[in-house]
C-alpha cells in the first residue's frame, strides 16, 4: 500500500519534470552564443571574464566564494559552527555513559602506520587549503582532508585522541580571524570583507589578496570543527 | 540528437532526486531515510551544477599555459554547491546525532516503532 502510493506519487513528480524539460531549454549551454550587453548581465560570464584582474585569484570559483560572495561564506562557516555545536549539546548532555564497554587497543602495526600516515594527510590538507586560490579546491576541501586525518586517528589509534580543547581554540580563533578580515575591510574600504591587500602577480602563491588568507582561515576552521563531529559522533570522550 | 542523450544529466540528477524521495517514503529505517536525504541533496547539486555546464567547457581556473578557445563553464553554480555541500554535510551530521539520541532512547531505529505510526 505504502510502496503503491509512494510509486504513483514519484511517477507524477516524474512525468511533471519530463514536462519542464521539454520547454525551453535551460542553463548554461542554452544561451552560450549571447553576447554580454548592458541590459543582460550573466554573472558566469562576467565573472570568468573579469575575475583575475579584479581579484588577482586564477581560481574562479575561489575568487566568488571569498570576495563577491564573502558574507555567504561567512553565513556558511557560521551554519556548519551551529550545526557541530547542536550536535555536541545532543551528544553529551543527559546522557549516561557507559564506561563498561573498553575498546581494544589497537595493535601496534595499525598504531604505528596511523601515526606515520596522519601527518602527511595533514600536510596534505594544508596544501590544498594554501593553493585554494590557484588550484582546484580550497578552505573547504583542504578541512575536509584535515578532519579524515582525526578520522583516521579516532579509528586506528584509540587511546591517543586528539585535543579537544586545542581544537576548539584553533577553530574559534580562525572563525574570530575570519569576521576580523571583513572588519578590517570595512574600515579601510568601506565594504565588509573588502579585498584590501595587494593582488599581486597572478598564477604566484603570495597573491589575490585576502583571498589565501581567508582560505587558510576556512582551512583551520572547518577541519577543527568538523574533527570535533567526527570525534563526537564516534564516541569519544570530551 | 535524442531527448536522453541531451538531457542526460538532468536526468541522472532528477533520478538521484526521485530515488532519495522513494527512500525516505518508503523505508521506515532511520538510517535509511537520512542516507535517502542525503540523495535528494546529491541530486540536487548534481542539477545544480549541470545548469553551469557548457558543453566541451573547461574548469573556470585560469592557467599559465590557457586552454586555447574553450570555453569556461559557469563559475556561479560551483561556488553555489559548494556552499550546499557544507550545509548538507552539517544536516546529515546533526540528524545522525539525532538518530543515536532516539535509538538511546527508544532502543529501535524503526520509525513505525519510534512513532507508532500505522504505516
Amino acid at each position: 500500500m505504502r510502496k503503491a502510493l509512494s510509486l504513483v506519487v514519484l511517477l507524477v513528480l516524474a512525468l511533471g519534470l519530463a514536462s519542464a524539460l521539454r520547454g525551453p531549454s535551460i542553463g548554461a549551454e542554452a544561451n552560450r552564443g549571447e553576447l554580454l550587453d548592458d541590459q543582460k548581465v550573466n554573472f558566469g560570464r562576467r565573472y570568468n571574464s573579469r575575475a583575475v584582474e579584479e581579484t588577482g585569484a586564477s581560481n574562479v570559483v575561489a575568487s566568488v566564494l571569498v570576495t563577491y560572495r564573502g558574507l555567504d561564506t561567512l553565513g556558511e562557516v557560521t551554519v556548519l559552527f551551529i550545526a557541530a555545536l547542536g550536535l555536541a549539546v545532543l551528544l553529551h548532555t543527559g546522557r549516561d555513559r557507559k564506561s563498561g564497554k573498553e575498546a581494544e587497543p589497537p595493535s601496534l602495526i595499525l598504531f604505528t602506520g596511523c601515526r606515520f600516515v596522519f601527518p602527511l594527510i595533514l600536510l596534505f590538507g594544508a596544501y590544498i587549503f594554501v593553493h585554494g586560490h590557484l588550484t582546484p579546491g580550497g578552505g573547504f576541501q583542504g578541512g575536509a582532508v584535515v578532519a579524515s586525518g582525526f578520522l583516521l586517528i579516532y579509528l586506528g589509534c584509540r587511546g591517543r585522541q586528539p585535543d579537544r580543547e586545542r581544537l576548539n581554540v584553533v577553530e574559534s580563533l580562525s572563525g574570530v580571524a575570519f569576521v576580523v578580515i571583513g572588519l578590517i575591510g570595512l574600515a579601510v574600504g568601506g565594504s565588509f570583507l573588502l579585498n584590501f591587500l595587494p593582488k599581486g602577480s597572478p598564477y604566484a602563491l603570495l597573491s589575490a589578496g585576502i583571498i589565501p588568507v581567508v582560505y587558510v582561515l576556512i582551512g583551520f576552521k572547518v577541519g577543527c570543527e568538523l574533527g570535533g563531529i567526527v570525534g563526537d559522533l564516534s564516541g569519544a570522550r570530551r | 540528437m535524442s531527448f536522453l542523450a541531451d538531457y542526460v544529466h538532468y536526468v541522472g540528477s532528477f533520478g538521484l532526486v526521485l530515488i532519495g524521495l522513494y527512500i525516505v517514503l518508503v523505508k521506515s529505517n532511520l538510517i535509511k531515510v537520512i542516507i535517502g536525504i542525503n540523495l535528494i541533496d546529491t541530486g540536487v547539486n548534481l542539477f545544480l551544477v549541470s545548469v553551469g555546464y557548457i558543453r566541451m567547457g573547461t574548469a573556470p581556473i585560469f592557467s599559465e599555459a590557457e586552454a586555447a578557445g574553450r570555453q569556461m563553464v559557469d563559475p556561479v553554480p560551483q561556488a553555489l554547491v559548494l556552499t550546499a555541500i557544507v550545509i548538507g554535510v552539517s544536516v546529515v551530521a546533526l540528524a545522525l546525532s539525532v538518530a543515536i539520541r532516539l535509538y538511546e532512547h527508544y532502543g529501535t531505529l524503526d520509525l513505525g516503532k519510534i512513532r507508532e505510526l500505522k504505516w
